[in-house]
């Protein structure tokens, strides 16, 4: 194809309003190559790429192509020399078919100025063959699987001629499966000598797929590690800037009574959809039960039907023997649940309030802070205090509005307001999605720490390694069915992950009876 | 406190630059000078004008009455919008309520036989009690079936008012001896007394209690969103209705405890009219107090102190404005205009920003335009 094309960002810096977002930072990237930009959250990878993408102007530095500098004005300079982005959220019309989507903003048009589909079906199978793609350029994309979707955003760059593609956060959406699929994507794109540059905070994938490793802190660049020789704990630590704990550390669990008990627990959307089929499990005093499964096969709503957020179609809820499928969340927040939601944002806290008012959120009416009609807000400051304190949750004032928190002390003022109570159960979904690694390994200890002190835990996430590392016990959900109950310790990564597949390990298919594995071991 | 001091910079600056704008047309309409070419004119024409403009509104204590009696109404009318948008609601039902109210306390005003200052409070608390069970029902609609308010709250205005035309022919409320819609007159001992009865009997002093009672639910509705666990439940839920419903608050409760709270709030501005104003009812009692209750509160940001200082100021402007047409040939419509292009200003901070060249970010009204979500 091409000759190389060098892409060099020297000294930029970009500052917001209070941060400096990116600090005189040099970067070169080449075509032919996969760079791989690791950082932790706010660490501004993003910010860098929305510089090289034309989203964002630089304060200072400049981008040279091939040693020329040149400026970008808006995105379409930027496409027009030759780069790609695929964002973390997908930009596709749900309701268009592939073909469509592919030339939206760039249409082949007719003779009469009309769209000419026929052309760009065309150039969708030409580009799908040439890259190994796959891609049916009929197909509507609401009905394709998250990965294929992503295959089609890669074609949309791709045929706007990149010679470098950016990809955000590209597997955090994907199976194992479908992540070794990807990175096959992206050896062809190399092979072809276009560019990849890859924004991650998964080391190990880093480590797989790059030539090179650059890793962001602060707004700096702090480092470059070679793929071959570099370890992730090395690699973590220039991250962090500080020795990281990577996996977590615990003793063998000691399981106790049962907590929680679910029972032919099924949840029904009022489209008819049945989208918890049946589902029973228990989870014992000190012991942590992990629920792994690709996005949208029943965790959300499962969590939502344990916390009573989401009315059971049938089954019931045990907590402690006692019978509370029908009881309200707060109900079964007085009887000992802790609830760490999914979305912290959205569901978890209320931004604008303060941290310590966020604190108090779910315990706001105990006695303690409440005297039934007024607020004693003092005593909530000095709880709050205590926690802050406890937690490490890094702010100058727990008066400051939550908003002011970066995201992984956000996700520990949840943790500490649901765990710094006296609980029997402890439910967490995505306990550390979109937080930081130092926060993460600290919300893992308290999470172990929790355990140890008898309390019953039930993890559900979407990143296998997490719920890998951290259960003594993993149920896997496929179609809003428990399809596997497995010890994590005599599992490998690519077993859990063909069952997340709804597929068995040994087996061809998903034939069989895949359900009802629930219950005692 | 610093996001308080901010959010005040940003209103006066609202209001600054809708006095410079209506400065502007004050000048270009002085036609009859500037035909003549006579500029100076048409500026001293403009001094004069907002020279009135104080002196009609605090110039004096018949000025500063008036002020009040204005200001009465539209701060309780204003708490009744301030109380639903803090809950994420948008009330635009006030006049509905007011009327509701109105109604309410009016009857109690002239049918019952209770003696003295006992009769005002149970009138004063029929006028809630009124109010409140007229704004229950959006509240009510709204959590039990999802019906927006914004819609529910409009229509129900129109049934209000058509239903006190109604009530005020009924030979229960209609005046003896008239055939226009025009209510009984209440007994005397359930008059609201005047602020100024030290002054004596003198009858441009209009100002009556209703003030003090409508600055006595400020400091209620300061109270109660700032010390109860019901104001902050209705914070939390106004500000994040599913993280809400997450910590295990009743948000659709909530929703029916912010209505009925803005519809007590407008019942007792219905009843302070009534009661305290005319002395009587008639179907233009709730005027356009009830939508010019949502600039009070949109121009107080929803706050118990923003929404007090609002009424005043717009009070303040109706009265002043009286004198001004009084004085000058500039018309009353033009405090409309002014007070259009403040609220126009104030829901536009990036303007603001710009004319000012302040720095920062400018502040949204995200949090008070939320209740449009549904």
């Amino acid at each position: 194809m091409t000759s190389t094309t060098t892409y060099e960002l020297r000294g930029i810096t970009k500052r917001f309003p209070g941060v400096v977002a990116n600090d005189d930072v040099n970067l070169t990237i080449r075509s032919g190559e996969v760079l791989c930009l690791v950082g932790e959250n706010g660490a501004g990878k993003s910010t860098l790429m929305n510089v090289l993408y034309g989203l964002y102007r630089a304060d200072e530095g400049e981008l040279r192509i091939d040693g020329t500098p040149t400026t970008f004005h808006s995105p379409a300079d930027a496409i027009a020399a030759g780069i790609g982005m695929v964002h973390q959220h997908f930009m596709l019309v749900p309701n268009f078919t592939v073909a469509e989507n592919v030339v939206l903003g760039a249409e082949p048009m007719g003779r009469a100025g009309t769209l000419d589909i026929e052309r760009a079906r065309a150039m969708v199978r030409e580009v799908s063959d040439r890259y190994h793609l796959n891609l049916d350029p009929d197909a509507v994309v609401e009905e394709l699987p998250v990965g294929v979707r992503q295959r089609v955003e890669i074609v949309k760059v791709l045929l706007r001629e990149a010679r470098i593609v950016v990809f955000d956060e590209p597997t955090a959406v994907l199976t194992p499966s479908e992540i070794l699929e990807f990175f096959e994507i992206v050896r062809t794109l190399v092979r072809a000598g276009r560019g990849v540059v890859f924004i991650t905070h998964k080391l190990k994938e880093a480590l797989t797929i790059a030539d090179r490793i650059n890793v962001l802190r602060r707004g700096k660049v702090v480092g470059d590690a070679d793929p071959r020789t570099a370890t992730e704990a090395a690699i973590a630590e220039m991250m962090v800037g500080r020795p990281v704990q990577l996996t977590v550390e615990k003793k063998a669990a000691a399981p106790g009574a049962a907590v929680l008990e679910v029972r032919g627990l099924s949840v029904v959307e009022p489209d008819g959809r049945t989208v918890v089929d049946d589902v029973s499990f228990v989870v014992r005093a000190g012991e942590i039960v992990g629920v792994a499964g690709v996005q949208g096969n029943g965790q959300t709503e499962l969590v939502e039907a344990l916390s009573g957020l989401r009315r059971a179609a049938s089954g019931t809820i045990l907590l402690d023997g006692r019978d509370v499928t029908h009881e309200s969340p707060r109900e079964r927040h007085a009887a000992g649940m802790g609830h760490v939601p999914e979305d912290r944002q959205r569901q978890g806290l209320v931004v604008d309030l303060s941290i310590t008012e966020n604190l108090v959120l779910t315990r706001y009416h105990d006695a303690q802070f409440s005297s039934g009609i007024s607020m004693r807000w003092d005593d909530a400051r000095a709880v709050a205090r205590d926690l802050v304190a406890r937690y490490d949750i890094r702010t100058p004032d727990p008066e400051q509005a939550a908003t002011t928190l970066s995201g992984g002390n956000q996700q520990k003022v949840i943790v500490a307001r649901e765990l710094s109570r006296d609980i029997r159960l402890a439910v967490a979904a995505q306990p550390t999605r979109g937080v930081d690694v130092g926060s993460i390994e600290y919300i893992h200890a308290r999470i172990v720490e929790e355990r140890d002190a008898g309390t019953a835990v039930l993890i559900v996430s979407t990143e296998l390694d997490e719920v890998m590392a951290l259960a003594d016990r993993l149920l896997v959900m496929y179609r809003g069915r428990v399809v596997a109950d497995l010890d994590p310790r005599a599992v490998s990564h690519m077993d859990v992950g063909l069952y997340m597949a709804g597929s068995r390990p040994g087996e061809a298919s998903g034939h069989g009876d895949p359900g009802r594995v629930g219950g005692a071991r | 406190m610093n996001e308080t001091l901010k959010s005040l910079r940003y209103t006066a600056l609202a209001v600054v630059a809708a006095l410079f704008v209506s400065a502007f047309i004050i000048v270009i309409t002085d036609i009859a000078a500037l035909r003549e070419g006579d500029v100076l004119t048409a500026l001293d024409t403009l001094r004069l004008a907002y020279w009135s403009l104080f002196k009609g509104s605090f110039g004096s204590l018949r000025a500063i009455s008036a002020t009040i009696t204005g200001a009465t109404p539209l701060m309780l009318a204003g708490l009744a919008v301030s109380v639903a948008f803090k809950a994420g609601l948008f009330n635009i039902g006030a006049t509905g309520q007011m009327l509701a109210g109105g109604m309410t306390g009016l009857w109690v005003g002239f049918a019952l036989d209770v003696p003295g200052p006992l009769h005002v409070a149970l009138a004063l608390l029929a006028g809630a009690l009124g109010g409140a069970v007229y704004g229950a029902i959006p509240g009510v609609l709204k959590a039990r079936t999802g019906a927006h308010e914004v819609i529910t709250t409009i229509m129900l205005n129109s049934v209000a008012g058509f239903l006190t035309l109604w009530l005020l022919k009924t030979e229960l409320f209609k005046r003896e001896g008239r055939d226009d819609a025009i209510s009984k007159l209440i007994d005397e001992d359930a008059k609201l007394p005047r602020l100024f009865w030290f002054m004596g009997k003198r009858i441009d002093l209009q100002a009556h209690l209703g003030f003090v009672v409508a600055l006595a639910c400020v400091g209620v509705f300061w109270w109660l969103l700032n010390r109860t666990t019901t104001g902050f439940e209705l914070r939390a839920t106004g500000l994040n209705q599913e993280a809400a419903r997450y910590a295990g608050m009743r948000t659709r409760s909530l929703m029916v405890v912010a209505m009925t709270l803005a519809g007590a709030f407008a019942g007792l501005a219905g009843a302070s009219e009534v009661l305290g104003l005319y002395g009587f009812a008639s179907s233009s009692l709730a005027g356009d107090i009830g939508f010019d209750a949502i600039a009070v509160a949109l121009l107080g940001r929803s706050t118990p102190i923003g929404t007090a200082v609002s009424a005043i100021l717009f009070g303040a402007l109706q009265a002043g404005g009286r004198q001004m047409q009084v004085n000058t040939d500039v018309p009353i419509d033009l405090i409309i205009v002014l007070r259009s292009l403040i609220v126009m200003f104030i829901a536009a901070p990036l303007l603001v920003k710009a004319m000012y060249r302040l720095k920062g970010e400018a502040q949204s009204f995200g949090q008070t335009f939320r209740g449009w979500g549904g």
